[in-house]
């Protein structure tokens, strides 16, 4: 059944463009695979992030390592919520040195990423970050801004974007849900 | 002296009656004075005082939990006209002029009639006798000897006790604890339940093995042995053994462990933790049974205030001990009447004259007849409610019954002539 | 759910939880800088009534490497000797603002009063023949390691754990039969009758004083220390004759399948209960129970302060 409040933006084909041109401008900008190490922040970003990784080894080959990057611990409102769920956090090779590209679904206040900033300290003093995400939505709520975007999507605060992924969803889409009045 | 009528009450044998109170005797209601104060008396039953074989009333030593004249206020709001005041206060009772200390106080500030028991052993230290024979020569005219929160465990003291007190009709009244059965760490009945909590067991055995030991000592020695607070099945097949062979044996039963049960302890709380311990419920059916046939002959309370400060500590630290006296008339009815399982001349036997004469207290234990001691307490026996350990006479609060809905029979109490207690004065 | 005071307060899911988290926190201890923010803020107070250098140290690291502001209080015999009731020493560190007190205590229910009567949460950190929750958490954590070893998915049902030794005075077995009921494993408990616990039929596992039988099932053995001056108290003869009947001996120890996994909470008493053979084997777990430890304190304490002070949860 369609929900007459969601609205598809995007389907597999649009991700799979999208993708393709970010991980061309991840190559572009670091001139190559080399020193690269893209983290996945848990749950999206995770399968956003081998993608990429797929895409640029079939460009360049050779492999670019991709990890998990949990910020769970590393939330500041933490203390707003029942006790969350903790991801996983896999880093394949030593950050020191390397440019990390930190890859999310959705790009919305900033505080998941000023999270993983802290996260990344813990685990060591990469060479540059860089912030890729597959939608930008606006509403910043800290300076911070993306390198690489797949889709800038204006919304309202009111509404909400919902990225669905194969690997974890069945199937490819971008959507916008409008929050029903109660 | 004040006068009393008391018109329309029952008797426990059924019977109606106005009952006149005069200088401390009951008298022709003919005779009750013109200024006589009345109470209506209409579907109350009239009993004689009760009167408690085992009470801790902490003074001296213990002021903060409990004192001769808040203790024996409690006495009086439960119906009771005469109280055993245990010996092991601080200083211990075990020499005349500490026998004769607690009964001046009782006779100055008390609310009933106070009768110190004397220590058996020097200090309660199970080592040499006390000075029975002064003792009971004394004021206080002691006939009650009870080391009771320590067992007597050496079995040749034991026997000279029994002997020793024969001359002047003694009674050697004795805690029942095996030492080493239950020793120090025992602080829960043995059962699945303290395997669980991970309590130290306190076995039904350590007691009764006592018990069978003391009957035979008692009859050895031809001598009188109580039994203090059967807790039991074991030990009640004992003493309804010894009582068959005609051995002088008595035992009372508290009201705790009439009614309470071992699974109270689940959660740790320490108002819940007494000696001997709270059982299960085949031993709780088995002293119900033995009291109702006069095998357990009294019940004594064993009432036990104790300071929070001594309460608020882990389950195996904190001292043992639960109060008794305000609820325990309510707690035999509820057990004993309420089920069938007793009449009230029984409870009369069981509460007030077994006791009295347990202890050669010849005021006590009376008919309510005239010429005898005014000591009396008026029943209504429908009566009931939620038990507030905060609206309790006592000064500790260490009362098992708080939340529990109990039979609140006594409307007033009335002892040697005196109102001790009337409900809404 | 408030604290943690008894393994039965756990269901199977959050169990689970905490295990899984417990992995993750498990790798901190390879990184180079051991902190996570998560408990920023927090106030942590390990309260030892009794002492316990291995338990405290794990709780203090734990709860330090999650950022939580932690303090030692050494309260052994403290009140008591004052005058001064349990009650109010737990109410007046309470009323500084604590959010969390890990307790130890030689008395059993000592923990589950100090809860009814603060308003932080607390966690049994041992009570004295009581129980021991966080422990029974890390060996099952080991445990569960040592089941991935051999290749399987790490599910303890079925999985056969005979627990020898002074079951008595042991509040590491109460707790381990708890969690494993709601795991699926099936316990069997192997003492001296003298060493059991009142009314242990009554705890659905098997009871056996046949060690040698119980050993040719077992996928775990988990042995528990007995204490010498248990021989004092009449609960077995000597040493030897106990370590003949109930001791992890080099014989029985070479009988043993190498896949069966050997735990001890310790501290050990070589010789008596287990065999340095037994002790040191490449499938002895007792290494990895220790260094579970902090993970699996870690894992609780995040589940309990790591959210709002409402919905500490696990």
């Amino acid at each position: 059944m369609t929900d007459p409040s969601t609205h598809t933006i995007w389907g597999s084909a649009e991700i799979s463009r999208a993708l393709t041109r970010m991980a061309h401008e991840i190559l572009e900008s670091n001139g190559g695979t080399s020193g690269l190490l893209l983290l996945g922040i848990p749950t999206r970003g995770v399968p956003l992030a081998r993608r990429l990784a797929r895409i640029m080894a079939d460009t360049e080959g050779g492999a670019v390592p991709v990890g998990e990057l949990d910020i769970t611990m590393y939330r500041d409102d933490l203390r707003n919520n029942p006790t969350r769920r903790v991801g996983r956090t896999v880093v394949p090779t030593p950050i020191d040195g390397r440019t990390v590209v930190l890859v999310d679904d959705v790009l919305y206040s900033g505080r998941t990423i000023a999270a993983a900033f802290d996260a990344l300290r813990d685990l060591g003093r990469p060479k540059a970050v860089r912030l890729a995400v597959l939608v930008d939505r606006g509403h910043r709520e800290l300076p911070i801004r993306a390198d690489y975007v797949g889709k800038d999507l204006p919304t309202s605060t009111s509404e909400k974007v919902r990225v669905r992924l194969t690997e974890l969803d069945g199937s490819d889409e971008v959507a916008v849900q409008r929050e029903e009045a109660r | 002296m004040s006068s009393l009528l008391i018109t329309g009450a029952t008797l426990a044998d059924g019977t109606h009656a106005d009952l006149a109170v005069v200088d401390g005797l009951f008298v022709d209601p003919a005779e009750a004075p013109q200024g006589a104060t009345r109470i209506d008396a209409d579907g109350l039953l009239a009993l004689p005082g009760l009167v408690d074989s085992h009470t801790h009333l902490r003074e001296p030593g213990r002021e903060d939990a409990e004192t001769i004249a808040s203790g024996t206020l409690a006495a009086a709001r439960g119906g009771y006209t005469c109280v055993h005041a245990m010996a092991n206060t601080d200083p211990v009772t075990d020499t005349a002029e500490a026998a004769e200390f607690v009964a001046d106080l009782g006779r100055r500030q008390g609310h009933c009639e106070v009768r110190p028991v004397g220590a058996i052993t020097k200090g309660l230290a199970g080592e040499e006798l006390a000075e029975l024979g002064l003792m009971a020569k004394s004021s206080a005219g002691v006939r009650v000897f009870s080391d009771d929160g320590r067992c007597v465990s050496d079995p040749l003291l034991m026997r000279r006790a029994l002997t020793y007190v024969l001359p002047f009709d003694g009674v050697i009244a004795q805690h029942n604890q095996d030492a080493r059965l239950a020793g120090p760490g025992a602080c829960a009945h043995e059962s699945e339940l303290s395997g669980r909590l991970g309590l130290g067991g306190w076995p039904a055995v350590a007691e009764s093995i006592i018990v069978a030991r003391d009957v035979q000592l008692a009859e050895l020695c031809k001598s009188r042995l109580h039994v203090c607070h059967v807790s039991t099945a074991e030990s009640v097949e004992v003493i309804r053994w010894a009582k068959k062979r005609g051995i002088r044996v008595t035992a009372e039963a508290t009201p705790h462990h009439l009614l309470l049960d071992t699974s109270l302890l689940e959660h740790y709380d320490t108002t819940f933790k007494v000696n001997p311990p709270l059982r299960t419920n085949e031993h709780i059916e088995a002293v119900r049974e033995a009291l109702a046939d006069g095998t357990i002959d009294m019940v004594g309370t064993d009432h036990a205030p104790h300071a929070p400060q001594d309460k608020d500590h882990p389950f195996d630290v904190a001292l043992p001990g639960m109060l008794g006296l305000e609820q325990a008339l309510g707690v035999v009815m509820d057990v004993m009447i309420n089920t069938g399982r007793m009449d009230w001349a029984t409870l009369v036997q069981r509460m007030s004259v077994a006791p009295a004469a347990y202890g050669r207290v010849a005021s006590q234990g009376r008919p309510i007849a005239v010429g005898e001691p005014a000591n009396l307490v008026l029943v209504d026996p429908s009566a009931r409610g939620v038990v507030d350990r905060a609206q309790g006479a006592s000064i500790a609060k260490n009362n098992p019954y708080h939340g529990r809905n109990l039979p609140d029979p006594v409307i007033a109490t009335v002892w040697a002539g005196r109102v001790t207690y009337q409900r809404g004065t | 759910m408030k604290g943690l005071l008894s393994a039965a307060d756990l269901n199977a899911h959050e169990i689970e939880s905490i295990l899984d988290v417990a992995e993750e926190m498990h790798t901190i201890q390879q990184r180079p800088v051991k902190k996570l923010p998560a408990l920023r803020g927090r106030t942590i107070v390990n309260l030892f009534f009794e002492d316990s250098t291995r338990t405290r140290t794990s709780f203090e690291i734990a709860g330090k490497w999650l950022s939580a502001d932690t303090i030692n209080v050494s309260a052994k015999g403290s009140s008591v000797s004052k005058g001064e009731s349990m009650r109010d020493t737990m109410m007046t560190l309470d009323s500084m603002g604590v959010d969390a007190f890990v307790i130890r205590h030689s008395s059993s229910g000592a923990v589950a009063q100090a809860a009814s009567w603060v308003k932080a949460q607390c966690i049994n950190a041992g009570d004295g023949q009581h129980e021991h929750p966080t422990q029974a958490l890390l060996d099952a954590f080991a445990m569960r390691q040592h089941f991935r070893t051999l290749g399987e998915g790490g599910s303890f049902a079925g999985k056969r754990i005979a627990i020898v030794g002074d079951l008595l005075h042991s509040r590491v077995v109460r707790s381990n039969v708890l969690l494993q009921r709601t795991l699926g494993g099936k316990v069997t408990l192997v003492a001296p009758p003298t060493l059991l616990p009142m009314g242990v039929d009554t705890w659905g596992c098997e009871v056996s004083s046949d060690f040698d039988a119980v050993l040719d099932e077992a996928d775990i053995v988990m042995m528990l220390r007995v204490q010498r001056e248990r021989m004092s108290g009449g609960f077995f003869p000597t040493a030897r004759e106990y370590a003949a009947s109930y001791g992890l001996t080099e014989e029985r120890f070479a009988r043993l399948s190498p896949t069966v996994g050997i735990c001890h909470p310790g501290p050990m008493n070589r010789g008596v209960e287990i065999s340095s053979a037994a002790a040191d084997a490449i499938n002895s777990l007792v290494l990895d129970q220790v260094s579970a430890g902090v993970a699996v304190r870690m894992s609780v304490l995040y589940h309990l302060l790591g959210g709002a002070d409402e919905e500490g949860q696990l």
